[in-house]
């Protein structure tokens, strides 16, 4: 019982880690750029929960939607402001991955004096009640994450492989240049790759106060690298991956605490990390691309 | 290219001044007491992850030099408090103490946690400068050498305390222990709990820990809640503790939670949320002070604080605060700013503050009861002074 | 033509080791004889290390050009092994520390390198992003590893262990004069290593790994060869850091503390050793001159590193290099032009 109570829970934690992997999936996927800021976009999600709920009282239903916009703005904002000069000059990648761990300091010190740095603490948005199935308890929460990151994940799938705007997403991730040609404004279709991202986020930032109910301005940082972790596991650059890579990690990471070690924990999660990029590179669900000679 | 060495050479020039240029100006190294004041420097993080400790010992300290400075200062003379940030950073710890050092500090009030506390008291004692931390509660700081003092408990006490308590008058059989493996506070806290509660006799089911920042802790909860501890000892600060607690209470644990001093910031964080009280009803941990005690001075400190800063003042603030009077009260016994003579007067401190009557021992940790303290409807509780 | 630049070579070294010499005893009577106060002098001792650490990472990521993400990790254990090795015989007494630190830069360097050596083998198969986030991930393990219970009589977990240091009391420019020699030799070394067959043979990997394969470079000898050679560097920087300080715990040697280490390289410009010492010492000595800013220098260090790489994304030397006589050789050489220009 207790086991199947561990995987609930690393289930829920997943769900978290698996909305911000894709984030990082796709934009990697389309600029080839480890955006070490998108952790910190979460903070800012949960930083526009509190100042609607707490700081304004409005109702609940704005403080769900506030992240997603504000999440969202900001994405673009920083792909606007920080990358998109970078991304059309095709400087080396180096002074993108630089400029994204720029944006990240710059974001969380922006924060730390706006809030302070101390933790807030709210309560949860959508209650707190277990429940008992035979003899697992199991959170509300844990069920709202799993329930609504197998939502976003079909959404997204279907905005992919649907719509005009994702079929032009997929086509920039194959070849900007040639997509350009084609007549797709990939200038466009990054920026709004980055907003879907950061809009996921969003989503994510409200699961996350819905569970852990407590913000500060440093929490990306922890939070961001698990899911980048994640991605990698998944395979970076694909949609199902990052989910997969997601939950696995939430597993895998509750399953070492309960079972082999709580106090080196991330160790074990790093180890399997590199054994499974070792023996598949390009991770569990990724194209191993082809260097091309 | 020329334009690129012109810009270089620009670049090398500026490095070659700036140094020099901030040698000169802190040119006089000798004499804090010189001229009417007397400088006392402070280290505290007062940007960056840890500020909200650091700023609080710094708000403090500030109120501390100001009742001073009206009471007619400290030999005849008004203090000058120096404040350095440090950020959390040992390394900037080591600077700013450094710079403080330059600036001819006689006496220096910091730093707020535990490694830079640890690492600045050693250059301390290597160049013979008076130092008190009030939170920096790693035994091995007082222990680098007679310059270091603080005016707080050290981490095996408490642990050591908390074991003794849970045994003795709670009647713990069993206890388990979630801990903060990458935080010297709180393994110094664990180890010292661990090390006792066997002493006594009590079985420790589960000792997990968990990484720093780590918002996540059912899986360590749901095996504790397997094994059925008498006693949780959670040797955290504030903000882990509610996270803990409120996943505590989702998984149903039931049993008594014990904690250090670094409980003392839980009912501000509550934010008015009940769903936790219960399990706070049964949770006992050790304080620096009482904060529902009415002696007069807490309380005027407390309201003039609140004033002053607009939130309540916490552990660190009433340590910061008796931290500098204490030292001010060993500069004025000394007689003179000499280090010497100031850290003469430091081990023979009987001095009467917000946490009680502080001396220090051998080893120039105070000599304090601590004060066992409980919830009641989401509210401090005092229970009573306790001492193991 | 091919002797007056070999002449020109001999000349540029001998200039440049003089003028080494020269900043050096410099320095080192500023420091002894205290004209640069305490403050100003462990400043330039960090300047010393970080300049260390800057060079040496950018022999893999400026001259290999492979992204690495976890020097900090290397940095740790050099620390952690230095520090146990200067613990264990100065407090015994049976050596000084001015024969056990050297000895403890060595010892901290070799360990170093075997982890560089046990992460390199695997690591080094995969490119690009993927090496960057094994490294990373090989950094994170060291981290946490050393936080742990079993592992506390060696690194004393996250309490932080004491390390023996100079005093500044009696002595205040033995550590400047350790940590200037070491960067003064590392910054020699990665000279020549650049300019030597095996240098040339890893900047081939960096232009074009296959071209470099079929041209009979062996590319995986030459790779773990530059990889361990920083990661060796690493760990004698370590080492100075914990001698320096005189208190290591692991949190000090996390992702942002090898993030700050890519900073100084890529700011500097990838590839340029000269450009690394550049940035190094800027971005040291920059936060002490913002000290006044408080809670804004942060903020504006994050928006300057932004604006560099937005108008300057190679880096303030792209992949040039700068020395102190050629400064003075182009200085002179269009003072003497003035000069002529005017008797004309």
């Amino acid at each position: 019982m207790d086991f199947i109570t561990q995987l609930l829970n690393g289930l829920g934690l997943g769900s978290i880690y698996a909305l911000i992997a894709l984030g990082y999936s796709m934009v990697y996927g389309i600029v080839q750029l480890i955006n070490f800021a998108h952790g910190d976009i979460i903070m800012v999600g949960g930083y526009a929960i509190y100042v609607v709920l707490v700081m304004a009282g409005m109702p609940l239903w704005l403080a769900v939607l506030a992240p997603l916009v504000v999440c969202g703005l900001a994405g673009m904002l920083i792909e606007r402001l920080a990358y998109q000069r970078l991304l059309t000059h095709n400087a080396e990648r180096i002074s993108l991955l630089i400029t994204a761990l720029g944006v990240s300091i710059f974001l969380q010190n922006l924060f730390m004096i706006l809030f302070g740095s101390e933790t807030k603490t709210m309560s949860p948005l959508f209650g707190s009640d277990s429940f008992a199935l035979g003899g697992l308890s199991v959170t509300s929460a844990t069920l709202i994450n799993i329930v609504v990151s197998v939502v976003m994940m079909v959404m997204l799938q279907l905005l992919v492989n649907k719509t005009k705007i994702g079929k032009a997403m997929q086509a920039t991730s194959e070849d900007a240049g040639a997509a350009k040609l084609m007549g797709i404004n990939t200038k466009r279709i990054i920026l709004l790759t980055f907003a879907v991202g950061s809009i996921l986020a969003g989503v994510g930032a409200v699961l996350y106060i819905n569970t852990y109910q407590q913000i500060r301005p440093t929490m990306g940082n922890l939070l961001g690298l698990k899911a980048f972790v994640a991605a990698v596991l998944g395979g970076i650059g694909s949609i199902p991956g990052a989910m997969l890579g997601g939950y696995l990690l939430g597993v895998l990471e509750q399953l070492t605490k309960a079972y082999i070690t709580s106090e080196v924990t991330d160790a074990v999660v790093f180890a399997i990390l590199i054994v499974v990029l070792l023996v598949r590179p390009a991770g569990l669900m990724g194209k191993n691309r082809k260097e091309k000679v | 290219m020329k334009k690129r060495s012109i810009l270089s050479l620009a670049l090398a020039a500026a490095l070659l001044v700036l140094p020099l240029a901030g040698c000169t100006e802190s040119g006089s190294e000798s004499g804090g007491s010189d001229g009417d004041t007397i400088k006392i420097g402070g280290l505290a993080p007062l940007t960056g992850d840890l500020s909200q400790y650091g700023v609080a010992v710094n708000n403090a300290v500030l109120m501390a030099v100001d009742d001073i400075n009206k009471n007619g200062g400290v030999l005849g003379k008004q203090i000058e408090y120096l404040p350095e940030d440090e950020k959390g950073d040992v390394t900037e710890a080591i600077n700013a103490y450094n710079k403080l050092v330059s600036e001819g500090v006689v006496a220096i009030v910091g730093d707020v946690t535990s490694a830079p506390s640890k690492a600045v008291a050693q250059k301390a004692n290597d160049d013979g400068m008076p130092i008190i931390t009030a939170s920096g509660t790693d035994a091995e700081i007082t222990l680098t050498g007679e310059y270091a003092y603080r005016a707080c408990f050290i981490d095996p006490y408490q642990g050591m305390l908390m074991a003794t308590y849970a045994s003795k008058e709670l009647g713990a059989k069993t206890a388990a222990i979630l801990y903060d493996s990458g935080d010297s506070y709180s393994t110094g806290i664990a180890d010292a709990f661990e090390e006792t509660a066997k002493e006594l006799g009590m079985t420790v089911t589960n000792k997990e820990g968990y990484a720093h920042s780590s918002t996540d802790f059912n899986a360590q909860l749901t095996k504790i809640k397997a094994s059925n501890p008498d006693v949780l000892m959670l040797p955290v600060y504030y903000s882990d503790v509610v996270l803990i607690l409120k996943q505590a209470k989702q998984q149903g644990l039931d049993c008594q939670f014990l904690g250090a001093d670094g409980w003392d910031g839980v009912v501000p964080q509550l934010n008015g949320d009940d769903s936790i009280n219960d399990l706070l009803a049964k949770s006992y941990f050790c304080s620096q002070y009482s904060a529902s005690s009415d002696d007069p001075d807490l309380q005027a400190f407390l309201t003039t604080y609140k004033e002053k800063y607009g939130i309540d003042a916490n552990m660190f603030a009433v340590l910061g605060y008796d931290a500098m009077h204490i030292l001010a009260d060993a500069i004025e016994r000394a007689g003179s700013t000499d280090a010497e003579a100031i850290i003469q007067a430091m081990s023979e401190t009987n001095y009467s503050g917000l946490t009680g009557t502080t001396t220090f021992d051998e080893n120039r940790n105070p000599v304090r009861e601590a004060v066992i303290t409980t919830f009641e409807d989401g509210a401090y509780k005092v229970l009573e002074t306790y001492q193991a | 033509m091919a002797s007056r630049l070999k002449k020109k070579t001999g000349v540029f070294y001998l200039a440049n080791a003089l003028l080494t010499i020269v900043l050096f005893a410099v320095l080192l009577v500023l420091i002894s004889g205290r004209t640069l106060n305490n403050y100003w002098s462990g400043v330039v001792v960090l300047v010393c290390i970080n300049v260390i650490l800057a060079v040496s990472l950018n022999l893999v990521t400026g001259i290999l050009g492979q992204l690495v993400l976890g020097h900090a990790g290397f940095m740790l254990v050099g620390a952690y092994a230095a520090a146990n090795f200067t613990r264990a015989v100065v407090e015994n007494g049976s050596l000084s520390l001015y024969v056990a630190l050297p000895i403890a830069m060595v010892i901290g360097g070799l360990v170093a390198a075997a982890f560089g050596i046990v992460i390199g083998i695997p690591a080094l198969r995969l490119r690009g992003d993927y090496l960057a986030i094994l490294t990373l991930g090989f950094g994170e393990i060291i981290r946490v590893m050393a936080n742990a219970e079993s592992l506390r009589p060696i690194t004393n977990g996250a309490m932080g262990l004491s390390v023996e240091t100079f005093s500044n009391r009696t002595d205040p420019g033995a550590m400047f004069a350790f940590a200037f020699v070491v960067m003064a030799a590392v910054i020699f070394i990665s000279y020549t290593f650049g300019r030597s067959r095996h240098g040339r043979s890893v900047l081939s990997i960096r232009e074009d790994e296959i071209a470099a394969e079929s041209m009979g470079v062996n590319t995986v000898y030459y790779k773990l060869f530059a990889f361990v050679l920083a990661a060796f560097i690493a760990g004698v920087a370590g080492a100075l850091y914990a001698h320096h300080i005189g208190m290591i715990d692991p949190s000090k040697f996390d992702f942002n503390r090898s993030v700050e280490i890519l900073i100084m390289v890529v700011l500097g410009g990838m590839g340029s050793i000269s450009g690394s010492v550049i940035s190094a010492t800027v971005l040291t000595i920059l936060p002490e001159v913002l000290r006044g800013f408080a809670d804004y220098r942060m903020l504006l260090y994050s928006v300057i590193l932004i604006c560099v790489m937005l108008f300057r994304p190679s880096g303030l030397l792209g992949r040039y290099e700068i020395s102190l006589p050629g400064l003075a050789d182009k200085l002179l050489h269009r003072k003497g032009k003035a000069a002529k220009t005017e008797e004309g």
